[in-house]
């Protein structure tokens, strides 16, 4: 099958190939420990894992464009900020 | 008592996801892989990682059209909901005359947006339109096609006419299921019309108020062929929402790369307030 019309760059067939780990990682984990493990967190919302990897995801992508727009230095650095970012999701909200 | 868990369910899922996947997943796919690349055609492309969303994100034409659309959507909501809630009030539940004012309120919701667009676009004309030729006879000075704020009114009113019967239609519903014992408790409390709106029949719209804000949401947010139609996004910019300044980068001017990257930022907004609506009005409810 020719997918050249989808103009693919090895840089976001990454991205799209660790957004479909994560996914996959999600479900192992929910297999492993069912339920989702919710709880309520310091926002004040009731959530699961999967809710705290949206709630990453999302707030990564603002990172990111917020970085792009103050453009204060290289783009690694959101990323990094990002990580720790989702860090803190994973464990407090 | 646990819960019976029945992982077969997901294979029906299926389907759904395939076609979700061909009309969705993979188009957005495309569109990310757009937005890092710059392309003259012929399906060559060059890759520019980050710059594109540099460019746009201090762009200030798309600031500006950022701010209109969300000056737009701010405006139909604030007029929407409430007219929507106070027509479903006043419309009686039963009878005759509730099915032709469900049939009147249906009326509007069937016409195409490019026929809205265009019956505006008449009506509004300041020579020959209905509503144009009857302001100015009233001396008031509007014509819509050369000033800002006549543009503005008139798109407005345009999206109001057509949408509003979707906020009555669901409030109506909402208004439907709420139990006779309800107003006979408060009859007998002796609540006010206030009260009973208050603590009755605003509860109970809650579920369906979520799906009518969002819904409006969603769609003045994306809002496309009614504006065109009816001001082409002028005059010079000022009804030039975000969808149609994406239209006139991607088609118009050809920058693929560049409205690839408005499109993702757009989808990321829409997503966003969705999402914290969403949850803030669930919040505490049984999921």
């Amino acid at each position: 099958m020719d997918l050249g019309w989808m103009a693919w760059t090895w840089q976001t067939a990454t991205f799209f190939i660790v957004i479909a780990v994560f996914l996959v990682g999600m479900s192992l984990w929910e297999w492993a420990r069912p339920g989702g493990s919710p709880r309520h967190g310091i926002l004040g919302l009731d959530t699961t894992r999967g809710d705290r990897l949206f709630i990453s995801l999302l707030g990564s992508a603002f990172i990111h464009l917020a970085w792009l727009a103050a453009d204060p230095g290289a783009l690694w650095i959101a990323t990094v900020i990002s990580v720790g970012y989702a860090l803190a999701v994973f464990r407090w909200v | 008592m646990g819960k019976t868990w029945n992982n077969r369910a997901w294979f029906m899922v299926l389907p759904v996801l395939i076609i979700v996947a061909l009309n969705a997943i993979v188009p957005l796919m495309t569109v990310v892989n757009y937005s890092v690349q710059d392309t003259f055609g012929d399906n060559v492309f060059f890759f520019e990682g980050a710059r594109w969303f540099r460019e746009v994100m201090s762009s200030e034409r798309f600031l500006s059209s950022l701010g209109r659309q969300f000056t737009f959507t701010a405006i139909i909501l604030a007029i929407e909901i409430p007219l929507g809630v106070a027509v479903a009030l006043a419309m009686p539940r039963r009878g005759f005359w509730a099915s032709v004012c469900l049939v009147l309120m249906a009326l509007p919701l069937l016409i195409p947006w490019n026929v809205v667009g265009a019956m505006w676009n008449i009506f509004a004309l300041p020579d020959i339109g209905l509503l144009g030729y009857t302001i100015n006879h009233m001396g008031i000075d509007y014509n819509f096609t050369n000033q800002p704020i006549s543009a503005w009114v008139t798109v407005v009113l345009m999206d109001v006419w057509h949408w509003t019967s979707l906020v009555v239609l669901l409030a109506y519903a909402g208004l439907q299921s709420i139990d006779d014992a309800y107003y006979q408790a408060a009859h007998i409390d002796g609540a006010s019309r206030w009260s009973v709106f208050r603590y009755i029949q605003l509860p109970k719209m809650k579920h369906v108020l979520t799906i009518a804000f969002l819904l409006r949401f969603m769609d003045s947010f994306m809002i496309f062929t009614e504006p065109f139609v009816l001001t082409g996004g002028g005059p010079g910019n000022t009804t030039t929402f975000l969808s149609i300044d994406l239209v006139k980068a991607a088609l118009g001017e050809f920058n693929l790369g560049s409205a690839a990257a408005m499109s993702i930022i757009y989808f990321l907004m829409t997503l966003l307030v969705c999402w914290l609506f969403y949850t803030y009005t669930m919040k505490g409810e049984q999921k």
